[in-house]
Formats: structure tokens, C-alpha cells, sequence
């Protein structure tokens, strides 16, 4: 009696998995050039367990220099932005919340403005400057942020200081663009988030992140469960609510942090995704985290491949996609599922 | 097994609980009565370790409750308040389920006597047909069913039920007072019970407590301290009290409607 749904989980996390690696086959395979699939199996083999190399090098270096590292640092972002979300709805319990809901995302544009205006966001390491800079300003805000809340990390608090610390970046920023309009459109594209032009270092910097968090995760489902019942109900049941809350929400602080700071910001996927997965399979965060994450980090890539194939060769900033892409979805999930949100 | 030590409690420079002390027996059932802020809820939060009290202490047996693991108390002492049970879409199983949290360590799942633990509870409060519909489905009695399920699965020494009856009709606040019943009779279950229904607190509890401005001001059976002067002294209301039929508690029984009938001091 007890194990009636997993049934039901077989089917739906099957499905989900099958359109994960179907995104994932598409998004590799499609692009200005086409590649055939058997040869991205040539590449990952050769590259990963040393196969003999049968592929034509410039179809490798394509694949495996460019098309990969951007395919898989959608895939992280993605799941990065998903698992960020859920954490912060399960936390501050409020169904507005998203990964840019503590101030995070103002912080690091605010870093990545004054990385581009002040030079040192150009040249060969720029980019990386621009990134380090992002993600300093990211943590300045969510300090910011925790030290107005205060110690009690009441969810309103914690909401309100966002919106403070948001409202007093965005005024930094809207000052920097005004000071500059020369470097407008750039600053511009940084903000409205892009996977051109990152390589697999900037993988291998988010993937351990993003390990430690999903781990956390996991390993909190039975609180997270309790904090989207109730914090009260969370106290009465033993677990230490505000070492939890605390620890939670800066790992996920953290977490979206590094993806704004090397993707910059990406909107409505950590905001829809776990509402849509919770719609789908109900609150319980033992089936709520790993479907959040398979489903944005399928959703990322898909929006991607769009972003960059539609008006080939020019690319759109993904966030353009994840919310055209998103919005009319949701809508008809909402309308569907509106009462089991 | 319960020894509640003149705790008291201020919010800002307002005393809402002022030296209170109380000992309470294992199997026993007690009522908190008072008017609305004499501090009835405060002293519950205290006993459940929600709040600290500024002053005095509590123990439960040889254990000083407020220095108890959240999980330690948790194991000993369960809560049954209004509406904790959220709108997130979690099945009745689900919830249930999440009671067990104070015997699990961190990378523990649900063993087969939680598995148990929980069915048991279900059929107990008739909820094993429900147990997979979700509980924003649910109506206002069912719900207060797996509250109480959730709260009995921590299998308690002591049961803390703030306001439990309120918001549900006479069938559902029947059915939930009998499973606490059958709970103090058969598990030895202490049950502490803030009420507002003097009716219902006389016929179902041991002992009753009233607070009046943060002080205990009567203590004892419903018999010996449910009077009409008690309740003109607390509530500000005539009433007339006569005993049950059955079992002989007072029943409370308000005056007709005149302008006599409210006190001047009440006002």
C-alpha cells in the first residue's frame, strides 16, 4: 500500500530522463553546422576514455571546443537556476520566490558593470574578470541582505531586505548606465544572460558547486518538506529551524551566485520550473529536487538551442527564450493545475 | 512528569505570563482556560520550546525540557495548533509521515516500524482511505485529523492541543476529542489542552487551570473550581452552571439575551 507511487514516479521520471537526453542530443547536434549523432559519440569517446580519433578535426574541435562546453553549461545553469529555486520556495515558503529574490542578481550586475566600465572586463581575461567581479558584487548583496534581516531570519524579513538591497543596486546600475551609454549594448547583453563564448572551465567551476548543494539538498528533503508545511510545524517536529533556514539559503545564495556570475542572469527558470514540477507531483522534495533539476537543466538547454538557432547566425540573449518559451507554458499549467499549486 | 516552576513571560515591558507553576501527572488531561490574552497560548508555546519563559523552569520527569535536543523534545512532546498544516500540495500520507522526523538521524530513510507507526495512526483516525488524496482536498474536520495523526505519530509522552475544536462542527470535534481520549486511556498519553468551550473542557479534561492576566487564579476538577462566580470573575458573563445528567460536571448555560446580562467591568 505504502509503495502505490512508484509506479507512477517510474513513468514520470522515465519521461523526464528521455526528454532530458533527447534535448541533449538535439542541442548538440544542431547548430550553424549539423553535425550526425554518430559522430558525437567519436568525440566523447575520444576525449573522455581515450577512443581512437575517426573524426574530422575541425567537426572535433567545433563539437568538442564549442558546442559541448555551451550545451553542458546550459544543462548546470539550468539545474543550478531550478534547485536554487526550489530551495528558496521551500525556505522562505512564498510562491514568489526565485533565485534573484534575495538581491543577488542586482549585486552581481552591479560587480559585472563596473568590471566592463572600468576596462578590466576587456582583453584575453576579461571574461573572467567580469565573472569574479559579478560574483563579488553577488556576495556583497547577499551579505547585505542576511545582516539586515537579522538573526531570526524571518522569511518577511529576509524578502523585505531583498527588495531593499534589489531597489538599491538597480539604482547603482540605472546610474552606471546612464554615465555611460557607449558601453550600453554590452552591458545590456551581459545582463540578459548568455552561454556564447564559455569554455569547460567554467563548468568544472560551477560542477562542484552545484554537487555540494544538491547533496545538501537531499540530505534536507525531510526539512525542506517541513519548512513548505510550516516553520511552526517544522519546531514542533525537532528541527533546528533557523541553523537549517540559514545554511539552506546560503548555499543556494551561493550556488546562484556563481551561475549569474559566469551566465549572468537568466530569468524564469528558477521561478517556474519547481512551480511546475510541483504542480505535476505535488511538494514532497524527495521527488521535488531531482525533477526540478532534470527539468531545468532540459529546459535550459532547449531554450538555447532556440536562442541560438531561430534567427542563425544571430543569436538571441537565451533569457528571451526561457520567457517567451516559459510563460504561455506555465500559463497553461497554472490554468490546469491551478488548484493544486 | 510534568513540572512546570513559576515560568513567566514578558513581551516588551507586558507580563503575559507571571509566575506560574503546575505539575501534572503521566495518563492525566488538563484544561487552560481564560479569556482571550490572559496568556494561555503563551504558556503552551513555553511548554512546547517554542518560547523561552524569562523566568522559572520546566521538567519532564528528571529532564530540564528547555535544555532538551529540538529532536529530544520533539520525541516526548507533540503539538496539535490551529492550521499549521500549510496549503502545500503534500498527501495525507506524506504528512503523516513527516511526524516520524525526531526518530530519523540524517541519512536515515522510514523503516518498517515507522512504515508501521504511521498505518497504524491512519487507521486510527480513519484517514487510510484518504491517505493519498492531497490535503488541500480535504474538508475542515478531515484536516484536523491529520494534524492530530501527525501529531500522534511522534508517538508523545505529552500531547499540547491549542485551541483543537475551533473552526469544526459537532461531529468532528467529537470524533478528534475521542482519539485523544482513547490515546490518555490506552498509551497513557498527558494531554494539555488550551479551550475556549468551558462545556467541553469540563466534561473532557481531569483538571482546568483559568489565567487571568498571566496568573493562575483557579486549579482543580471541573467540580470543584467551574462555578458561576468563577466564570462572571473571568469571562465578565452571567451565566447559570448545572451538572450533567450523566456525569455530574458543570455544564455552563448562558443567561437569555438582556443588557443585564454583560457586566459593567467587562466593558
Amino acid at each position: 500500500m505504502r509503495r502505490k507511487y512508484n509506479k507512477k514516479h517510474v513513468y514520470i521520471g522515465g519521461g523526464m530522463f528521455l526528454c532530458f537526453l533527447f534535448t541533449f542530443i538535439l542541442a548538440v547536434t544542431v547548430g550553424s553546422l549539423k553535425i550526425p549523432i554518430s559522430e558525437i559519440w567519436n568525440v566523447i569517446g575520444h576525449h573522455t576514455i581515450g577512443f581512437p580519433n575517426q573524426v574530422d578535426p575541425t567537426l572535433d574541435a567545433v563539437l568538442w571546443s564549442l558546442r559541448f562546453p555551451r550545451v553542458v553549461l546550459a544543462m548546470v545553469v539550468g539545474a543550478s537556476l531550478a534547485l536554487a529555486g526550489v530551495l528558496y520556495q521551500g525556505v522562505l515558503r512564498n510562491p514568489l520566490a526565485d533565485p534573484y529574490i534575495l538581491g543577488v542578481s542586482s549585486g552581481s550586475a552591479t560587480g559585472a558593470i563596473i568590471a566592463i566600465l572600468s576596462g578590466i572586463g576587456a582583453g584575453i581575461w576579461g571574461m573572467w574578470f567580469i565573472s569574479l567581479s559579478a560574483f563579488i558584487g553577488a556576495f556583497i548583496a547577499t551579505v547585505s541582505v542576511f545582516l539586515l534581516a537579522g538573526r531570526e531570519l524571518r522569511t518577511n524579513t529576509l524578502i523585505l531586505a531583498g527588495v531593499v538591497i534589489h531597489a538599491l543596486f538597480g539604482a547603482i546600475i540605472t546610474f552606471l548606465l546612464s554615465m555611460s551609454v557607449e558601453q550600453m549594448s554590452r552591458i545590456q547583453y551581459w545582463l540578459m544572460g548568455s552561454f556564447s563564448l564559455r569554455e569547460w572551465t567554467h563548468i568544472w567551476i560551477l560542477i562542484p558547486v552545484i554537487l555540494v548543494v544538491m547533496a545538501v539538498a537531499w540530505f534536507t528533503q525531510r526539512e525542506l518538506n517541513l519548512f513548505a508545511v510550516n516553520a511552526r510545524t517544522a519546531a514542533h517536529v525537532g528541527v533546528s529551524v533557523k541553523k537549517t533556514r540559514f545554511l539552506l539559503l546560503i548555499l543556494a545564495s551561493l550556488l546562484t551566485a556563481m551561475v549569474v556570475s559566469i551566465s549572468g542572469v537568466i530569468g524564469f527558470v528558477g521561478i517556474v520550473i519547481p512551480h511546475l514540477i510541483r504542480m505535476i507531483i505535488g511538494a514532497n522534495h524527495r521527488f521535488l529536487i531531482p525533477y526540478s533539476i532534470l527539468a531545468g537543466a532540459t529546459f535550459m538547454m532547449a531554450s538555447d538551442l532556440l536562442a541560438r538557432t531561430i534567427f542563425d547566425p544571430r543569436e538571441l540573449p537565451v533569457g528571451v527564450i526561457t520567457a517567451f518559451l516559459g510563460a504561455p507554458f506555465f500559463s497553461y499549467f497554472l490554468y490546469k493545475w491551478r488548484r493544486n499549486l | 512528569m510534568l513540572t512546570i516552576q513559576s515560568v513567566s513571560k514578558h513581551y516588551d515591558t507586558r507580563c503575559v505570563v507571571d509566575g506560574i507553576s503546575l505539575q501534572l501527572k503521566r495518563g492525566e488531561s488538563i484544561g487552560i482556560l481564560g479569556s482571550n490574552g490572559s496568556g494561555k497560548t503563551t504558556l503552551l508555546r513555553m511548554i512546547s520550546g517554542e518560547l523561552m519563559p524569562d523566568q522559572g523552569e520546566i521538567w519532564l520527569e528528571e529532564q530540564n525540557l528547555l535544555k532538551l535536543k529540538p529532536k529530544a523534545r520533539a520525541r516526548k512532546i507533540a503539538v496539535l495548533a490551529q492550521e499549521l498544516l500549510g496549503d502545500a500540495p503534500f498527501t495525507v500520507r506524506e504528512m503523516i509521515e513527516m511526524g516520524r522526523y525526531p526518530y530519523l538521524s540524517r541519512f536515515e530513510t522510514l523503516s518498517d516500524h515507522d512504515h508501521d507507526v504511521v498505518d497504524q495512526i491512519l487507521q486510527q483516525t480513519n484517514l487510510l482511505d484518504r491517505r493519498h488524496t492531497r490535503i488541500t482536498e480535504l474538508s475542515g474536520g478531515e484536516r484536523q485529523r491529520v494534524a492530530i495523526a501527525r501529531a500522534l505519530v511522534q508517538e508523545p509522552d505529552i500531547l499540547l492541543l491549542d485551541e483543537p475544536t475551533t473552526y469544526l462542527d459537532l461531529e468532528a470535534q467529537w470524533s478528534l476529542l475521542d482519539i485523544c481520549k482513547h490515546w490518555q486511556k490506552e498509551k497513557g498519553l498527558t494531554l494539555v489542552m488550551v479551550i475556549h468551550d468551558l462545556n467541553v473542557a469540563s466534561l473532557f479534561c481531569d483538571r482546568v487551570l483559568f489565567l487571568q492576566d498571566g496568573k493562575c487564579i483557579a486549579e482543580g476538577t471541573p467540580k470543584e473550581v467551574i462555578s458561576a462566580s468563577l466564570v462572571e470573575q473571568v469571562y465578565g458573563v452571567t451565566t447559570v452552571v448545572i451538572p450533567h445528567p450523566e456525569t455530574g460536571v458543570p455544564q455552563i448555560l448562558h443567561q437569555p439575551f438582556t443588557n443585564n446580562s454583560r457586566k459593567e467591568h467587562a466593558l
